[in-house]
């Protein structure tokens, strides 16, 4: 990814992201919220890595999205409802944003060069490569990942069924 | 340049087939209710009033259109002007370019230059299209949500619930042609499909999957929201559901939006059930029959031969498509949730389950 496709997205992605969080009415974030995946989605294409792009339109901008505007619609939040609840979360986001900022200024400090000039596999990003990965070398967190959302899934129809 | 020209008119010559057949559709639509009704339906176009003769097919083909793009645009007061503008064509250009994946023929061979009959061949193949087709729930939600109306949100909120609800069988069925055809490219399940099974039934993905294409083809009917399955826009209950606030070009979007979907439903089922643009015996060279015996023919006419094979099939599933609209009553919607979770979805699963397993035990 050169220069200017790098900030021809990333600058409309700090934007959207921002917009999240800045905009009053809460569909509006949500849409947001989509628009940011679908670019992060589009950031993945030109990483070459395809299946993880499809996959985060599918699962994030096509599924989860969906089901935050259908609750929004469902409750009818309005913009002024949710004002009043942001007391006190102030400094807990500040430290958060803290304590991030700094992971990323120590993952940056260890491998920019190395990150820069590596190149490619062959096969790097495709249906094949991705699915070979996860079943051998990535094998025990893909399965607790499964078991988390297996347990997610009963939750929600132990509370459906009260 | 060139292969870039080629790409470029093959994915706008996808899209213009897309929507030409769409609009078409609308006239089988209408006729072929009023056939099935016993009716005589939409027959007569009277030009300023004076032609005297029958103009049939120019009435829902060129009158409708104009009709629509006429009239005035009206955005309910109280609305969002924004979202309710976007909202159509949210819903309608995912759509639109979800057809550039699916093949329409081989390879066409035009001065020894191959080109591949496919607009664009991506490595995720079918992830791509169940992409595209979630993300145009959107503009069924946000139609429903910014028309500022009871009936359309209620609409919108029964859409969303629906597709979200539809896409996993639809997803699992797709699974199981997957398995069986071990690849994700649409081309190459195509190709595939041209095998011979014991030496004369063509390996077509109907014969390893009926179940998935039952699936697939009651889910793909949800998706396009036509009934049995069209309780978003329910008519007598909702008025028009989600569309009910939109007049003139929006709402001619909508409705192409779902005749697009039928369109790419009866696409998908096409390539992956019914061997996409192959034809039976037919190789690159010619006829191949099983009982001896070659026929060749000209690498063109083999070709327009598939070209035509794949287009008579997708008509036959929109044509089936229509008459099941025509047939059936709607569901309720209960019974549209609980189909959805509670039959299609472990159907689908025991399938993929049952393919898996045959496919480890004799490979």
């Amino acid at each position: 990814m050169d220069f200017v496709t790098f900030f021809a997205l990333a600058i409309p992605l700090v934007v959207v992201a921002v917009m999240v969080i800045a905009h009053p009415s809460p569909v509006y974030s949500a849409l947001f919220l989509v628009m940011t995946l679908f670019l992060l989605a589009v950031y993945f294409l030109f990483l070459n890595a395809h299946m993880v792009a499809a996959l985060q339109i599918i699962v994030y901008a096509g599924a989860i999205m969906v089901l935050f505007l259908f609750v929004i619609m469902l409750l009818n939040l309005q913009s002024d409802t949710l004002r009043t609840q942001r007391h006190g979360l102030g400094r807990v986001a500040i430290i958060g944003g803290v304590i991030l900022l700094a992971e990323l200024g120590l993952l940056l400090q260890g491998s920019s060069s190395e990150l820069a000039e590596s190149s490619l596999p062959e096969n790097f990003g495709t249906v094949e490569a991705l699915g070979s990965q996860l079943f051998t070398k990535y094998l025990l967190p893909f399965e607790i990942t499964g078991i988390l959302l297996l347990v997610a899934v009963v939750g929600a129809v132990v509370l459906a069924k009260r | 340049m060139i292969d870039f020209l080629i790409t470029f008119s093959l994915t706008v010559l996808m899209i213009l087939m897309v929507l030409n057949l769409g609009g078409l559709l609308l006239w089988v639509e209408r006729k072929g209710s009023a056939v099935l009704q016993d009716r005589i339906g939409a027959n007569r176009a009277a030009v300023l009033g004076k032609l005297p003769f029958n103009l049939g097919i120019v009435n829902t083909l060129v009158a409708d259109p104009i009709k629509l793009f006429t009239k005035e645009d009206f955005v309910p007061p109280g609305a969002d002007k924004l979202l309710h503008t976007l909202a159509p064509a949210i819903g309608l250009v995912p759509l639109l370019i979800t057809f550039i994946v699916i093949p329409f023929g081989d390879v066409l061979i035009i001065g020894g230059r191959e080109i591949t009959l496919q607009a664009a061949n991506l490595n995720i193949g079918i992830l791509y299209v169940l992409a595209m087709v979630s993300l145009s729930v959107y503009g069924v939600v946000l139609g429903g949500w910014a028309s500022n109306n009871r009936w359309a949100l209620l609409g919108g909120i029964r859409g969303s619930a629906q597709m979200i609800s539809y896409e996993i069988p639809l997803g699992l069925a797709l699974i199981g042609v997957v398995l069986a055809f071990g690849s994700l490219d649409l081309q190459e399940i195509t190709r595939a499909q041209g095998a011979l099974i014991g030496g004369w039934i063509p390996a077509w993905g109907i014969v390893y999957q009926p179940v998935a294409f039952l699936i697939f083809l009651a889910a793909g009917i949800a998706e396009s929201k036509r009934i049995p399955f069209d309780l978003p826009e329910a008519e007598s209950e909702l008025i028009s559901g989600y569309f009910t606030e939109y007049s003139g070009a929006k709402q001619a979007m909508f409705m192409l939006g779902d005749f697009v979907e039928a369109i790419i439903v009866a696409g998908l089922i096409t390539t992956l059930f019914f061997g996409g643009w192959q034809v039976p015996f037919l190789l690159r060279d010619g006829f191949h029959f099983p009982w001896g015996g070659t026929l060749a023919l000209p690498s063109l006419l083999v070709t327009l031969l598939q070209v035509g094979s794949f287009t008579l099939k997708v008509l036959f599933f929109c044509w089936l498509q229509i008459m099941i609209r025509w047939t059936l009553p709607r569901f309720r919607y209960d019974q549209l949730i609980s189909l959805g979770w509670k039959i299609l979805l472990p159907l689908a699963l025991a399938n993929v389950m049952l393919t898996a397993l045959i496919i480890l035990l004799f490979e």
